[in-house]
């Protein structure tokens, strides 16, 4: 909080001990800005195929390659963890939910569902490949 | 606005080390957050290594026993010594908590103790508690009704009705869920915070309080309510055990319904 004086202010981040529902918050916003820019690569890809076989070619190229199949990877979880981390706060906004135990308990739940429904995903889509 | 790192008049330094336990069978270091607004020095942390065989259990025990007999210059608030005056509020061992309410043997290794976190500080473990005493007054904690007051008695509240207050009467207001929010550190100048808005809660959901609505107008603002984010670690730091959170989401639900 600024106050106009001379008075330090007292550390925050730098002493908080870590907190996993504080975690999980701060990934909550992190994922959403990740997914707003993987939507941009979907957005290409969908555009170079409307564009022409060499245009598509050169996006599929890339999507194709191991450091667009990492991008991929990565957005996968971001979209689960978004997803799953959207419905724990769909119980809060219902007011369910609020009691320590369960807020740390939903805490765990949307970690690793993301995990597992990103590696669900990816064997699905690796075995139809 | 979101600054990660303290300004430059407040990176904390290291400060001296006392050790005044020569011949102790139960040590124990303490590192402590000094600042003087005298001497014109950045803040640092003091070390006082101490035998716990000296004083009670608790960390406002040691404070008081390294403020009477090691540095009588240490700062800090304190007052009914049994967790119901919420004076020694601070942030020990990385979480906010009284100081009076914790116990030394439940922290493993050496203790930190710093002031109530991102606040100004006045000395050492006193933060300026000025501007979120204005944010309480702000939400005009006190019961209003324009009805009178039965003439021959109290303004009288079913068994049920009272029971809404249970979770909430008992905040003692430490504001050791504020200062542990990260959505106050960054935006404490507009969002009330946790435990202003426990208060609100308690007034909107009293029976016999009469300016309802008002009271959610004041509200309803992108900052002053809907800063909370649901972090969680207002209810984490309470040394009461009371749920802050959970009266916003009830502060929430309500403006919902009123649509």
């Amino acid at each position: 909080m600024a106050n106009g004086s001379s008075r330090p202010l007292s550390p925050h981040l730098q002493v908080y001990r870590f907190q996993w529902t504080m975690a999980l918050s701060i990934t909550h916003r992190i994922t959403g800005v990740g997914l707003t820019i993987g939507t941009l690569l979907i957005t290409w890809w969908l555009v170079a195929a409307a564009a022409g076989p060499d245009a598509f070619a050169t996006a599929q190229g890339f999507i194709g390659s191991w450091f667009g199949m990492l991008l991929m990877f990565g957005w996968t979880w971001a979209l689960f963890f978004h997803l799953a981390n959207g419905i724990r706060h769909l119980v809060w906004d219902a007011g369910y939910a609020f009691e320590l135990q369960n807020a740390e308990r939903g805490a765990y739940i949307v970690a690793i569902a993301s995990i597992v429904l990103t590696l669900l995903a990816w064997i699905i889509g690796l075995i139809a490949w | 606005m979101v600054e990660f790192n303290l300004p430059a008049n407040s990176r904390v330094g290291v400060g001296k080390t006392v050790n005044a336990a020569q011949g102790a069978k139960r040590a124990k270091t303490f590192r402590i957050y000094r600042w003087n607004p005298d001497d014109g020095q950045n803040p640092r942390v003091d070390t006082f290594i101490v035998d716990l065989d000296k004083f009670g259990p608790m960390i406002l025990d040691a404070i008081i026993y390294i403020k009477n007999n090691l540095d009588s210059t240490l700062t800090f608030r304190r007052s009914c010594r049994e967790g119901i005056c919420g004076s020694c509020a601070m942030n020990i061992d990385g979480t906010n908590t009284l100081a009076c309410l914790k116990a030394i043997e439940d922290i493993p290794g050496d203790v930190g103790i710093y002031p109530l976190p991102h606040m100004p500080v006045v000395k050492d473990l006193v933060p300026d508690l000025k501007h979120i005493y204005a944010q309480l007054a702000s939400i005009k904690p006190w019961l209003q009704s324009q009805s009178p007051a039965p003439p021959d008695r109290e303004r009288l509240q079913s068994p049920e009705d009272r029971a809404k207050l249970d979770g909430l009467y008992e905040c003692i207001l430490c504001f050791c869920c504020s200062t542990s929010c990260p959505s106050y550190w960054w935006n404490g100048d507009r969002y009330l915070g946790p435990s202003i808005l426990l208060q609100a809660y308690r007034w909107i959901v009293d029976s016999r309080d009469e300016m309802t609505g008002e009271r959610l107008d004041n509200l309803e603002d992108p900052f002053r309510l809907y800063r909370c984010h649901t972090i969680m670690n207002c209810t984490k730091a309470c040394p009461k055990g009371l749920n802050p959170a959970k009266a916003i989401a009830e502060i929430k639900k309500l403006m919902v319904a009123r649509r």
